[in-house]
């Protein structure tokens, strides 16, 4: 029995086969080649490697679509051996004397420029075409796989960490759970898990090797624990345990299509945290209420240049049509920090969680956030959607916001553009500064949501990225629950309506105490709405008491 | 030689689809070479970007030329697809 223990981030058993993540690099380095046949051989491979996945493609399209986007992977493949492209790719590498990649990223480049300088708008889209079949052929060439996971069944996803930008490119109907050596209960691959409802471990450290891969695993999310041939005993847990997973799930179905209410009569709305359109269906399965945090970094993270207003718009406009009237929150821009988009030249900072992220680019970059305010408002035709600021620290801040929102309406009336008026305007509550003055915030804005990672980090002074902080991270702090009760009582006062939006809006432990708050909305991943729900229905605000927050 | 000229009538002209379609018949006519010129530029059917490039669209004339020991077949195929599906 190899027997591995880490950090349980996200509950549930799981059994499946260990995966390594491939971190290939997609980036296209010119070197020189001195052997060109060898280059033209892998061209050659690449192709009809490219020719044979597309033929697939298209069979695949004309079972299950029909005829039309048939043709279209089949003109893709004659792109893949056009003469012109390739005889262009040929002179590249013998002008050149480079790697083959090279010579077709640059054919690439040439020839889709071709078709955006095209004065008709049906051409310039097809320089996408070229784009597409172009990464396919450089794909083949540099072995990278879509989705990240080649393997046909599903897996246990082990990796040292994974970027926000790699996770969301994950295919993630190919994950059973995740694996990793690095990262921390907040880290992104943790939120990803909870949202995903499947087991997740961390800070695994060197006892995962990558020649475990391919063996039959056990993962528990509670206990931490990684498992390959268990012995019997420890076999016999986890089938237990797992057999009560699949219980407990067939009787949290039961809660769906419960009010989210306790049992002396205070309602609290139970949201959930997304991160990109394709969560929805996760919180439609799981009942949720409404979506609390919409985080929008997916369009700027999986993007290689800044997300048009269109691509945005659409995005927003997915969600808010999907979710039928039902709150959609959608959180401006929150890049910096961990998560780095390469396009937007962030300088390199030694404390990026200090630095200019979030809302501080955005009032930085003008034309940034207008495109941003521009798509959300277009969409808030579509849905009740909400805007939240992120790391607002200052009252001038969100008065800048307000006055960036009203320029942005103003041009949409001008132009007949359908939108709401009086979309509700939130900020997030995730610096101490916030929490101090949350009285004279309160009075610009509709909602507050606290974000307790952040706050947590910021108000105990510790880097929730750092995995060896212990006990020294705590979320239960009496101080990150005193600034919950600061805020919502500003919030209160003012006659403004307060949610949780950070993880520990889904610890069972302290719902009592944020019933005692008041707190009119917890906002968690679509996989705690039903547990959550079946704690509320059980509990009794008005004998619920603050002792936590006392040292 | 053989020679016709057509003149575009479907409302996208001649777009990814059905250039894609045409490359494919015109590669089909072993050593026959079949061309489509507009205005005063000339690619042949085969190069399938450059055809597109040409962004030919609806009510455009354009002429194809036909060359090879498969001639007067792929006129003919080339001829029948214009008129089904252009």
């Amino acid at each position: 029995m190899i027997l591995m223990q880490g950090k349980g981030v996200s509950t549930g058993v799981e059994r499946g086969k260990l995966y390594f993540y491939h971190r290939a690099d997609s980036t296209v380095v010119k070197c020189a080649s001195d052997n060109l046949e060898e280059e033209k051989r892998r061209l050659v491979d690449a192709q009809e490697k490219a020719r044979e996945q597309l033929e697939q493609l298209a069979e695949k399209c004309r079972e299950e679509a029909g005829d039309e986007s048939a043709i279209l992977f089949e003109t893709h493949a004659l792109f893949v051996e056009d003469e012109d492209y390739v005889e262009c790719i040929m002179n590249e590498l013998e002008a050149e004397q480079c790697n083959i990649e090279h010579a077709v990223q640059t054919a690439g480049v040439q020839f889709a420029e071709m078709f955006a300088n095209m004065d008709d708008a049906y051409m310039q889209a097809r320089a996408a075409d070229v784009r597409d079949v172009t990464q396919r052929i450089l794909n083949n060439l540099m072995g990278i796989v879509p989705g990240g996971i080649d393997s046909e069944e599903p897996v246990i996803l082990a990796a040292d960490d994974l970027a926000p930008s790699e996770t969301i490119q994950l295919d993630k109907s190919k994950i059973l759970a995740f694996a990793t050596q690095g990262g921390s209960g907040n880290s992104h691959t943790a939120i990803l898990a909870r949202t995903m409802g499947i087991p997740a471990i961390c800070g695994l450290g060197d006892s995962i090797r990558p020649e475990y891969a391919g063996r039959m695993a056990y993962i528990d999310g509670e206990t931490g624990r990684l498992v390959i041939d268990p012995d019997e005993i420890t076999l016999k847990g986890f089938q237990d345990k797992y057999q009560k997973q699949v219980e407990m799930k067939r009787l949290l179905q039961a809660m769906k299509g419960q009010e989210d209410v306790t049992l002396d009569g205070k309602h609290v709305n139970v949201y959930c945290n997304i991160g990109s359109p394709a969560d929805v269906d996760a919180v439609l399965a799981n009942d949720g209420q409404g979506i609390g945090l919409f985080r929008s970094e997916f369009l700027y993270l999986a993007a290689s240049d800044y997300p048009t207003e269109d691509e945005q718009f659409a995005a927003y406009k997915a969600v808010a049509a999907a979710m039928n009237g039902k709150r959609v929150i959608i959180r401006t821009l929150d890049i910096g920090a961990d998560k780095q988009a390469d396009y937007f030249n962030l300088t390199k900072e030694e404390n990026p969680a200090m630095g200019l992220r979030a809302i501080r680019i955005c009032l930085n970059r003008p034309e940034v956030f207008r495109t941003q305010l521009r798509a959300l408002y277009r969409a808030s035709a579509f849905g009740k959607v909400a805007i939240m600021f992120p790391m607002i620290t200052s009252v001038w801040e969100i008065k800048e916001c307000r006055r960036a929102c009203k320029s942005v309406m103003q041009e949409l009336q001008e132009e007949g553009v359908p939108f709401n008026p009086d979309t509700e305007i939130g900020i997030m509550i995730e610096t101490p500064a916030s929490v101090f003055i949350a009285d004279e915030l309160a009075k610009e804005v509709d909602f507050f949501s606290v974000g307790t990672n952040d706050l947590t980090q910021y108000t105990l002074a510790c880097d929730r990225q750092c995995n060896d902080l212990g006990k020294f991270f705590d979320p239960h702090h009496p101080a990150v629950l005193r600034a919950l009760k600061h805020a919502a009582d500003a919030a209160h006062a003012n006659g403004i309506w307060i949610g949780i939006c950070g993880e520990l809006g889904a610890d069972l432990t302290l719902l009592p105490t944020f019933l005692a708050l008041g707190m009119d909305e917890l906002s968690v991943s679509p996989a705690s709405v039903l547990p959550l729900r079946a704690e509320i229905r059980k509990s009794i605000a008005k004998t619920c008491d603050l002792k936590l927050l006392e040292c | 030689m053989k020679q016709f000229t057509y003149t575009i009538t479907d409302p996208l002209g001649i777009h990814a689809r059905p250039a894609g379609q045409l490359a494919k018949l015109a590669k089909s006519f072993a050593d026959t070479t079949a061309t489509i010129t507009k205005g005063e530029k000339t690619v042949k059917l085969s190069q399938l970007m450059m055809l597109m490039g040409l962004a030919i669209k609806k009510d455009q004339e354009v002429t194809i030329t036909v060359e090879g020991p498969a001639e007067e077949e792929a006129a003919a195929a080339l001829k029948a697809f214009f008129e089904e599906n252009l």
